[in-house]
């Protein structure tokens, strides 16, 4: 448990100037406290790592590599150099928004089993911290990425860190079960990022892959919810399985993976892309669906649990394989574009 | 005395704390020359030879 001091001032704001050297203060001035919302200075105790994993670095692996994949296969060159910093500043603002989403939720994060050992519910980090930390990291990114890349990238890394915050985090992820369908968007918008730092203006292409994750969203989380339900319940957030029941979720996850199935396949049925990523496409998206279908046929059977698991696994790799046969066919029906 | 002695001397950190604020001074420390490294390379690409023409 971390070490906490609070400084006995009327207001917090007063304490805070005796950290510029106004005021001074001696050991009988101070008294411990406990309380991490009252507390004034804190001992940390936070390593390296906390910092780190109020990051999300899972999340953010997927938002690098699907910026990366945006950025390779915008027309425009960009030099290499250039293209490291943007995807930084894209990875860094992921982290930025993943800190301020734990320094919001952290409260709904202590009661859930899957997030409880996250710093700030486990004490290692206060909120205050992770607030300061996750700003920082928002306006130094946003700023940097306009610098290196074009302000119309830097814009659309600011409106995704907001959306996720402002929009999901703070409004739709407890106020309605389409929380996770309207927030994908925010985890959507790194290709288009990605492409936009190399190009300076956004396309067909990069809406594409935007609708695709946006799509992919809510059959991958609802397939988490199924074997979560009790978690979300407990914390008070309305996903579906706990407002409209687990029935409808199946069905739901069913029919946003036959709306998937065809999006995933539109570069290739659109002409920017070439057979080989139409026909992982149309393989990868029947899979999903007939994973989706198994899910509903099954039902409340232990088999069906199982299955749920393994399509939200599966999901990830659909993704991943996706984008990276996006690229790969990109390198090889058009050489010297991009990046390499 | 021996608890006026403590309070001068202060909050007294364990040695967890010492060692966690070590790592975390070094971190900073990587990251900020990383960033000196980061921004020096980005002006060089940027610039180019261009670096050099400034009016005098």
């Amino acid at each position: 448990m971390k070490h906490l001091i609070s400084i006995k001032l009327a207001d917090a704001a007063m304490a805070a100037s005796g950290l510029t050297g106004r005021h001074s203060y001696r050991m009988t001035d101070i008294a411990a406290d406990q309380n991490p919302e009252t507390a004034v200075f804190a001992i940390s105790e936070a390593s390296v790592g906390d910092y780190v994993a109020l990051m999300k670095p899972r999340v953010m692996s997927l938002v690098v590599f699907t910026a990366l994949v945006g950025l390779m296969v915008a027309p425009s060159y960009l030099h290499p150099v250039l293209g490291f910093a943007a995807l930084l500043c894209i990875a860094i603002g992921a982290g930025a928004a993943g800190a301020l989403n734990m320094w919001f939720d952290a409260d709904v994060d202590a009661v859930m089993s899957r997030t409880a050992r996250r710093p700030i519910p486990a004490g290692r980090v206060l909120p205050r911290e992770a607030l300061a930390f996750g700003m920082t990291l928002a306006f130094g990114s946003v700023a940097v990425l306009g610098l290196v890349a074009n302000w119309l990238a830097a814009t659309l890394l600011a409106f995704t860190i907001f959306f996720y915050v402002a929009i999901y985090t703070m409004r739709l992820k407890r106020a309605t079960p389409q929380n996770i369908v309207i927030g994908g968007a925010a985890g959507a918008f790194p290709p288009v990022i990605g492409w936009t730092a190399a190009e300076g203006t956004i396309g067909l292409e990069p809406v594409l892959m935007f609708l695709i994750i946006f799509f992919w969203t809510p059959p991958h989380f609802w397939a988490l919810s199924l074997w979560r339900a009790d978690d979300y319940a407990r914390a008070g957030i309305p996903m579906l399985p706990v407002v409209a029941g687990y029935p409808e979720t199946r069905r739901q996850i069913l029919l946003y993976s036959m709306v998937l199935a065809p999006v995933g396949a539109s570069p290739w049925l659109l002409g920017y892309s070439g057979p080989l990523y139409g026909v992982t496409a149309m393989v990868a998206g029947a899979v999903m669906i007939w994973l989706s279908f198994r899910i509903k046929v099954l039902g409340d059977a232990d088999e069906g649990d199982r299955t749920a698991k393994r399509l939200f696994g599966v999901s990830i790799l659909y993704l991943f394989v996706l984008f990276a046969v996006l690229l790969i066919d990109d390198r090889l029906g058009a050489p010297g574009r991009g990046l390499l | 005395m021996d608890n006026n002695k403590d309070s001068e001397k202060g909050i007294v950190l364990t040695e967890e704390q010492k060692r966690r604020r070590r790592a975390r001074s070094i971190a900073i420390a990587v990251v900020l020359g990383a960033l000196v490294l980061l921004f020096y390379v980005v002006t060089i690409v940027k610039l180019g030879p261009g670096v050099l023409r400034r009016p005098l």
